[in-house]
């Protein structure tokens, strides 16, 4: 039998920016509450920073035609099947979880924010106090014990939900479908699929601090898929191939329903 | 709420109007949007685009403090486009009654208008009656004297040009708005409203609700699944503490507080008892005196009695014609009248309007009581900004107490959902719970006046507040039975429809109100609490059942809901004249020909048809319809638009009466009015966020909401912003003629401006929950800027409507 793999789901069109997730996130992980100041936005922290693992994001949205909207985004770790933080990560610390998600260790980083260069979706957050890097694992001690993250656990509206891999990118696709116009299922396409996915009611390229086209970074792959192996194991055409593949078709993306990812535009 | 936050679900269309729904109940806010799913129209009007908006189909942005002329346009929509569900609005409610001959409104006053006392005589606000005394009703609705005919002559003036010039709405969005909530006049269809603050912080915060309850009625939607008008109440148990009368003219119950000239019983019963000739109207009220004559036996028990009226001297009285609201509270202290006061769980220093002349008022004070779980701006008056520490002589106690979840006890929801919660930590340190705070100074009192007697002490002394157990601690059980009623002596109770005979022995609870008696021999609390326990002693607010047999989502079996465990209150109103639901998909009740099925019933008579059983459905009214035309409100039957105590305008475009005509103006010198001033030229209104909690005296401790809302802010229109070249981020000051604050500038596209009578104005809005205690840097009240005024019903101050000026450093 095969571990399940979990997703959770943002539905960024229920939302309400109530930011339960961003206080239920702090309580659970014990992470402080630090002295802010008001810059002119509700969005505060205005980053995710070391105690600051998931954040909604306040964006004042106007198109072509006029048309306003508040945008709210919850921002945080994106659980990558192919994650480029766990592929530099020197020390352990990074890890893959028996139910596929990114998971931490903190006792073994070293600070040495390799991780926070390698991330395409800058999640990755250095604590210079501590010397160590920070990001949400998905609440770990909680799903392990079959617990819904304390993000999802506190959303009020349903916005926030997680479960077995296929049903929940099933539920966002069929949930795209009924917003019509842009809506977009943003995460399963790529860096082999993330486990946290977004419903998106507007082009990715929209949302600020939203990356369009992902990918591990090029210097990234070389290392740790090519070159490492190669001087560990010094194997010759079978990894020489690898690498061609990757240059040339990038990472390996799973197709769903024949739906492709726009972006890159 | 007349119905509750499960049945928002059921709702067509819902209009979100005077409040933000989403960002102050945001758990609630799940069932609005279920019914957005299920493919309803979400509609919000408001004058900032918030979370709320984010989430709505649309936003339609109107002026503060326009709302009943925004609502009075859409009943003249209603009347001209035949939209009024007519059998309903002829059958339920008093279109149909004659009103008085010398009954007339002109230029913004009504009849009986005493410009001296501002206030109204009312004698010509009634109707025509038969020689029965039964108000005469012409069923046809044509005769030009009917409610129905002046309530259509009355909004036609409410013309869309004149709205929108009001407003600052434009035509286009006030039809659209129209033409979507009146769609729900349609028997098989429901609109609903949620309202907040935002409607009830106004001079003319009831009217603004009155308004919306006149269209609800003409479209027929009170009383069903999906329908009504909906207060959402917030966190601090507001339903509850309303409940149990927080308001100065309640007694527990909404019972009535006595004034100076009903010198005895019988007096004070009589005018508080309505009296209907009408055999089909169940005229519920005339009860009053078994729930009043058992309040007083819960107050003093054996010693209240037939031979001293059951302690009704004892009962303190108002001063008739004078108000006793927080704002006339701190009046008072300010004039020096008032020497001692408890704030208990509360910051005024921060909360109350012009906190300005509320922190000097403080000061006159002799002694100052502070019961809370956190330090406060009020109970450190003594040093607050300005003040010399030196030069105080008032004697501040600050007594801990325990927060709610380190306390048992019942909460109420605001749809009526009495739920018991249990106690979840330990109080640190000395904290305990205020109840018991309170129990053991009046135990301390009552010795010391049985010692040295004083004014009024038998109200004292035979006080019967036996609420603690054997270790000296709160027992609330013992207390919710007492508010829940017991029987003062053994009696039975005969059941003429059951045939029946019970018998309840001295001392047991009292099952529901029906059975209480006005001789003596019941003692309650609080009558609509009665039935939170069974007669078996079964604690009802405990239930957690999840049966929903309607499927409409009552969970009888989940709490109690007072009254008698009923979901939606006036839910007979959902059937015909004959008992069938007008909506048969969203069956709230139905008469199978011998009882009502469904949710609990308004009373177990037939439905109105039968003439010579059946009753009308809105048995709390004393003719048992609704009202359209309403004479118990301060400023007249029917809503009109005046402009807010400060506007922008000089005149009010609807009449000579700028102004609300019946609020009470406060004169002392702190209480300075500048309207239509080139100084203050900014409409501002306040409001609290999801992060904090009113006065943010609870939360602004919590480091992780202080840094997710950090400090003081105006919200303010990116294009008032470029005129005053002010940039997002910047500190800045708001002023008004009453004080400043100086806060960061939000820069926001959710601020536009508005066209009002030709000109453009602009509006921008603060938070009211930070103060100078804590954080040191994160700004103060924002109520140094707003005016001692309130609506003239209530005196729920008019926080959302005054003028200010915004000012670069």
């Amino acid at each position: 039998m095969t571990t399940p793999q979990l997703v959770k789901l943002i539905d960024t069109t229920l939302c309400t920016a109530c930011r339960g997730c961003q206080v239920a996130c702090k309580q659970w992980n014990e992470m402080p509450g630090l002295r802010t100041k008001q810059w002119g936005s509700y969005q505060n922290p205005p980053d995710l920073q070391w105690n600051t693992w998931t954040l909604i994001r306040f964006q004042e949205y106007e198109d072509q035609s006029g048309n306003f909207d508040w945008i709210f985004r919850k921002d945080g770790c994106m659980h990558c099947t192919d994650a480029a933080c766990v592929k530099v990560c020197p020390s352990g610390s990074l890890y893959y979880t028996p139910l596929k998600t990114v998971g931490i260790h903190h006792e073994k980083c070293i600070g040495c924010k390799e991780c926070v260069a390698a991330c395409p979706f800058h999640i990755p957050k250095y604590d210079a106090k501590t010397d160590k890097v920070y990001k949400c694992d998905l609440c770990y001690s909680r799903i392990r014990e079959s617990q819904a993250p304390a993000c999802v656990k506190s959303c009020p509206t349903g916005a926030l939900t997680i479960g077995d891999k296929d049903a929940m990118i099933k539920k966002a696709y069929a949930r795209v479908k009924e917003l019509g116009g842009d809506a977009n299922v943003y995460g399963d396409k790529f860096v082999g699929g993330t486990h946290v996915i977004y419903v998106l009611k507007y082009k990715p390229e929209v949302y600020e601090s939203l990356p369009v086209d992902p990918k591990v970074p090029l210097s990234v792959m070389v290392w740790k898929d090519l070159l490492k192996p190669l001087s560990l194991l010094a194997a010759g055409a079978a990894a020489a191939g690898a690498f061609i593949h990757y240059i040339t078709h990038g990472p390996k993306t799973p197709h769903e329903d024949g739906q492709e990812q726009k972006g890159g535009e | 709420m007349t119905n509750h936050y499960c049945d928002l679900k059921n709702a067509d269309v819902i209009l979100i109007m005077g409040s933000n729904a989403a960002e102050h109940h945001p758990i609630a806010f799940k069932w609005i949007l279920r019914a957005k799913e299920k493919g309803a129209k979400i509609i919000h009007v408001d004058p900032r685009y918030t979370r709320t908006s984010a989430r709505c189909d649309f936003h339609v942005p109107l002026r503060s403090g326009t709302d009943i002329a925004f609502l009075g346009g859409m009943i003249n929509y209603i009347f001209e486009n035949d939209k009024y569900f007519k059998e309903y609005v002829v059958n339920y409610t008093n279109a149909s009654f004659i009103v008085d001959s010398g009954f007339h409104f002109k230029d913004g006053l009504f009849s009986g208008y005493d410009a001296k006392k501002r206030k109204y005589n009312k004698d010509t606000w009634t109707f025509d009656k038969d020689g029965r005394g039964i108000p005469r009703r012409d069923m046809s609705l044509s005769h030009p004297r009917s409610v129905f005919q002046l309530l259509k002559k009355h909004y036609s003036r409410y013309t869309l040009d004149k709205v929108s010039s009001i407003t600052g709405v434009s035509k286009e969005n006030l039809l659209k708005v129209y033409e979507i909530y009146a769609s729900t006049g349609a028997p098989d269809k429901a609109g609903t409203e949620c309202y907040a603050l935002g409607w009830t912080h106004h001079t003319v915060g009831s009217q603004n609700i009155r308004t919306m309850a006149i269209i609800q009625l003409l479209l027929g939607n009170m009383g069903i699944a999906g329908g009504g008008i909906n207060a959402l109440r917030g966190e601090p148990n507001v339903q509850g503490s309303t409940d149990h009368c927080i308001l100065y003219g309640n007694l527990p119950g909404y019972l009535k507080m006595p004034v100076a000239s009903l010198g005895s019983l019988d007096k004070y019963l009589k005018k508080c008892t309505p009296v209907s000739n009408d055999p089909q109207s169940a005229n519920y009220y005339s009860n009053y005196p078994n729930f009043f004559v058992s309040f007083l036996k819960s107050l003093w028990g054996d010693k209240a009695n037939n031979a001293n009226n059951f302690g009704y001297d004892w009962l303190p009285k108002l001063e008739d014609g004078k108000a006793y609201s927080t704002m006339h509270l701190f009046d008072a202290m300010y004039a020096g009248s008032v020497k001692g006061f408890f704030a208990i769980g509360a910051d005024p220093a921060v909360s109350t309007p012009n906190s300005n002349k509320v922190r000097k008022a403080l000061e006159n004070l002799d002694w100052l009581v502070g019961e809370n779980i956190f330090n406060n701006e009020t109970y450190e008056f003594w040093r607050g900004p300005g003040v010399d520490p030196a030069k105080i002589k008032t004697e501040c106690f600050l007594l801990p107490a325990s927060a709610s979840m380190e306390k048992e006890g019942s909460q109420s929801n605001s749809g009526r959902w009495v739920q018991w919660k249990y106690k979840a930590a330990q109080a640190p340190g000395d904290a305990i719970p205020v109840g018991e705070i309170e129990i053991k100074i009046l135990a301390a009192v009552k010795k010391l006046y049985e010692k040295e007697g004083g004014p009024n002490a038998e109200a004292i002394v035979n006080m019967k507040w036996d609420y603690l157990d054997g270790k000296g601690s709160m027992d609330v059980l013992k207390l919710a039975h007492h508010i829940n009623g017991r029987f003062t002596q053994d009696t039975v109770i005969e059941d003429k429809a059951k045939k029946t005979s019970t018998l309840f022995k001295k001392g047991s609870l009292v099952p529901t109100f029906g059975m209480l008696k006005a001789d003596g021999s019941t003692a309650c609390g609080n009558w609509i609490m009665s039935g939170s326990f069974g007669a078996d002693g079964e604690n009802k607010m405990m239930r957690r059942g999840k049966e929903d047999p309607t499927g409409l989502g009552l969970f009888p079996d989940w709490s109690f809901a007072w009254p008698v465990n009923r979901r939606i209150i006036y839910n007979r109103a959902s059937c015909d004249v004959y008992g069938k639901p007008y909506n048969p998909n969203r069956k709230l009740l139905e008469w199978t020909g011998d009882k009502w099925v469904g949710d609990v019933p308004d009373g177990p008579w037939p439905p109105m048809a039968d003439k010579a059983k059946g009753k009308y459905p809105f048995i709390m009214k004393q003719d048992g319809v609704a009202s359209l035309f309403g004479p118990a409100m301060a400023e007249g039957p029917f809503p009109e638009h005046y402009e807010p105590l400060e506007s922008p305008l000089e005149k009010n475009p609807m009449s000579s009466q700028r102004n609300n005509p019946a609020i009470e103006i406060f004169k002392s010198d702190m209480d300075k009015v500048a309207s239509a001033s080139k100084d203050f030229p900014y409409v501002c209104t306040t409001y609290s966020c999801t992060e904090h909690w009113c006065t943010g005296a609870l939360t602004r401790w919590q480091a992780w909401l202080l840094e997710a809302m950090p400090e003081l802010y105006v919200e303010i229109g990116d294009e008032l912003a470029k005129e005053l070249k002010i940039k997002n981020g910047e500190r800045i000051k708001v002023t008004s003629i009453r004080g400043e604050a100086p806060c960061v500038a939000m820069v926001t596209k959710r601020f536009k401006p508005f066209q009002v009578e030709g000109k453009t104005v602009h509006q921008v809005g603060m938070p009211f929950n930070y103060g100078w205690l804590f954080p040191k840097d994160g700004g103060d009240s924002t109520n140094v800027l707003t005016p001692t005024v309130g609506c003239a019903n209530t005196f729920c101050p008019e926080y959302k409507a005054f003028m200010v000026n915004v000012e670069k450093l």
